[in-house]
């Protein structure tokens, strides 16, 4: 317990994240903008499976420990399915937006590619989800206390903050797998996407044995990684080229002017 | 306010608050609160200058629909950018009153209420706690529609005395006083000792130096952060003294009086605005808060060359006003360009030939713009009000929320979004625009919703430790 506790989870499980927001995001207006709006459109599908579950819970009976047990594990499913639902609603908006913008600049190409959106969108899901799974915990885990002194686990804080993390990747890789699948139209990438979320929230409901949740879930993830990278474009050869840091001549010849002429019409 | 430039089309405007006359009158808390009241946001948002002005061989048919569609362009393109140049603000402001609220116990305490809401709220009934939080909310919707009207009715009779006394003195009171007051319960937070001595010395060039950046001039970081600073100083005061419903009602109240007086035509800020674009004038200082420095080019109506020639040489050069100078000793004949001006010119797009009838010609086209910034200078403009009354949604929200941190992150984003829609709405429509509306709404929406809903979900799925 104490700021040690605290800094250390909070690295661990927002670390990565964190990276990735400074080194790919902070830097594009415009993927802040879709960060921002991704969170939104997450927060959103959270309300609406809360509320479902809110019903759910007050038209039943409140005394009865195991109903209101299923009735969690219902409203989880719940929430996993909408949250897959506005992603793809989101899917569906950023892609007018490309259009739009397309349409809008200079030279008929949008300034942001649907594979960036993807990756922006996943890791703006993540990021949201992860925070509002873990934030009230972190909170906790900076004031006095005993962890587990009621006979739970003494490791909750550092296997949530592990969880966070391995959930702002999945759902980067997600995001990236899904837009794409949408895309080119591959349902069953989208239904593997599905399937694979619900596994993994599945998997939560082991714990505390921590054993059989995050072992299989950080292999989902790697698993997931791989997929989302070979989806992207990458290959190995791409990986070996960026490591040998060679810069690439580029093979286009660019005409230049120093004053553009407008287009017509 | 903003400082405008000689045409205004479009502004953007949020929140109109009063300068209070009689705060000599009143106690300090009122001062500070009338203070708040003094934010209004005005949002401006000019589209560039047709840089196609010079060319040549176009007709002016398809130099106006090249203009249009690089307005459409350019604006749409500097959209995102100027939305981040509004996000990065208002989350500051945001953070430091959040902070502050998790901080700081003093301005969680309940030490009495403003002369503006009377009503008390520790009643017996709920019934009769709503109906004092509604009476609350209507006697300062009231006093703030009043002094609106106020202030509306000095600058139409050119009072302007009136109203830069009482700005100057609101804004001493913000940095002196309720500064003061904050320091003073930070070090009682951490159990700093201070003597009076270093104290003084630290509120006075504290004081000194934002009544220059906000009144004067100063370099635009520092402007821009005493302006976040005095905002959040405001939101403080405004999430200790208003008791809690009552605090609700008015964010509800007040962005549906925004909207109101910002769209109707006989809506005073309305007026305002269109008072100060019919004068050509500046309007209040200090009160609008600016991602760019403006470069204020004063241009009356009767001199289009001297206005033409400011527009052209920022398209070009981009020290503006400094180049103004130097074109006003050219001869009248070839339109006020300089000899090196024209051959600068020349080199870049060919000669032309500045005619009468071409400039003539040139005058007739839809000018959007009449800001002699550079585009890619041009920035946004958001009225500290805005600022006040979204750090005091996310202050509350952090300060009685029983969902703590998620409530709080919840309506943060929400009001982000809000934002972003209303600059996007801008962009399209191209006129003044409330700023509150929009976020306010969705921030309450997000806050009952979360508070109520999202809370008690997330609580249970952090017992089990559950993950979805």
């Amino acid at each position: 317990m104490g700021a040690a506790v605290f800094f250390g989870c909070a690295g661990i499980a927002f670390g990565p994240a964190l990276a990735l927001v400074l080194l790919t995001v902070a830097a594009e207006p415009l993927r802040v903008i879709i960060l921002v709006a991704g969170a939104f459109f997450w927060l959103v599908s959270l309300l609406l499976a809360s509320l479902i579950w809110f019903i759910s819970v007050h038209l039943s009976d409140q005394e009865d420990a195991r109903l209101q047990f299923s009735l969690l594990v219902f409203g989880a499913a719940v929430s996993v399915l909408l949250q897959e639902l506005f992603r793809f609603a989101y899917f569906k908006l950023l892609k007018k937006a490309d259009e739009g913008l397309a349409m809008i600049s200079g030279d008929g190409r949008s300034p942001i590619s649907l594979k960036q959106m993807a990756y922006v969108s996943g890791l703006s899901f993540g990021l949201i989800s992860g925070v509002f799974s873990v934030i009230n915990i972190l909170a906790d885990s900076m004031g006095p206390g005993i962890v587990g002194i009621h006979g739970d686990s003494p490791y909750y804080f550092i296997t949530s903050a592990f969880l966070t993390m391995a959930l702002v990747f999945l759902h980067t890789f997600w995001g990236v797998i899904f837009f794409d699948a949408c895309e080119k139209r591959r349902y069953w990438c989208l239904g593997l996407v599905v399937a694979s979320h619900l596994v993994t929230s599945g998997l939560t409901f082991l714990n505390p044995w921590y054993e059989a949740s995050l072992v299989p879930i950080y292999i989902i993830m790697i698993c997931m990684g791989a997929w989302a990278f070979f989806t992207a474009g990458g290959s190995f050869r791409n990986v070996l080229k960026c490591l040998s840091c060679k810069r690439q001549e580029d093979s286009r010849v660019m005409m230049y002017s120093a004053l553009r002429v407008p287009f017509e019409d | 306010m903003t400082e405008l430039s000689a045409h205004l089309p479009q502004f953007q405007h949020g929140q109109l608050t009063e300068n209070f006359p009689d705060n000599h009158l009143s106690n300090t808390n009122d001062n500070s609160e009338r203070r708040r009241h003094d934010n209004s946001a005005r949002r401006r948002n000019d589209n560039p200058e047709s840089e196609t002005n010079g060319q040549p061989q176009n007709n002016i048919q398809q130099v106006v629909e090249q203009d249009d569609e690089e307005d459409e362009e350019l604006t749409l393109k500097y959209g995102a950018k100027h939305v981040i140049m509004l996000f990065v603000p208002v989350t500051l402001c945001m953070v430091v009153v959040v902070a502050t609220i998790k901080s700081v116990s003093f301005y969680t305490r309940k030490d009495g209420q403003l002369i503006y809401t009377p009503f008390t709220e520790e009643t017996e009934t709920v019934g009769q706690r709503a109906l004092n939080s509604i009476l609350n909310a209507a006697i300062m919707i009231s006093v703030i529609i009043v002094m609106t009207i106020l202030l509306v009715v000095l600058y139409k009779y050119r009072c302007y005395k009136v109203i830069h006394g009482w700005l100057i003195i609101s804004s001493l009171l913000l940095l002196f006083f309720f500064s003061f007051i904050y320091l003073g319960e930070v070090f009682k937070t951490y159990n700093v000792a201070m003597d009076y001595i270093t104290l003084a010395l630290m509120i006075w060039n504290f004081g000194v130096v934002g009544m220059i950046c906000i009144h004067w001039k100063g370099p635009l970081r520092l402007q821009q952060a005493y302006l976040i600073m005095i905002s959040a100083l405001m939101a403080l005061v405004f999430i200790k003294y208003l008791p809690e419903w009552t605090a609700w009602l008015i964010l509800a109240v007040i962005s549906v009086y925004d909207l109101v007086a910002v769209l109707c035509p006989k809506g005073p800020l309305r007026m305002l605005v269109e008072t100060a674009q019919e004068r050509n004038e500046t309007l209040f200082p200090a009160l609008i808060y600016s991602s760019t420095m403006v470069w204020l080019v004063n241009m009356a109506e009767e001199d289009p060359e001297a206005q033409r020639k400011a527009s052209k040489n920022s398209t070009y050069d981009k020290q503006a006003p400094a180049s103004q100078p130097q074109n006003d000793d050219a001869e009248a004949d070839d339109g006020g360009f300089s000899q090196e001006w024209q051959q600068q010119r020349d080199s870049r797009i060919g000669p032309i030939e500045s005619t009468p009838e071409s400039r003539a010609a040139v005058q007739a086209l839809p000018s959007n713009s009449q800001t002699s910034e550079d585009p890619e200078e041009r920035g946004v403009k958001l009225g500290l009000g805005d600022f006040i009354f979204y750090s005091v949604l996310v202050g509350k929200a952090s300060a009685t929320a029983s969902g703590d941190w998620n409530t709080t992150l919840a309506c943060f984003v929400a009001i982000l979004i809000g934002l972003c829609l209303t600059l996007l709405l801008l962009a399209i429509f191209k006129k003044a625009l409330p700023a509150l509306p929009i976020s306010i709404t969705f921030g309450l929406v997000f806050y009952f919703a979360t508070d109520n809903l999202v809370q008690p979900f997330m609580d249970q799925l952090a017992f089990h430790q559950f993950y979805i």
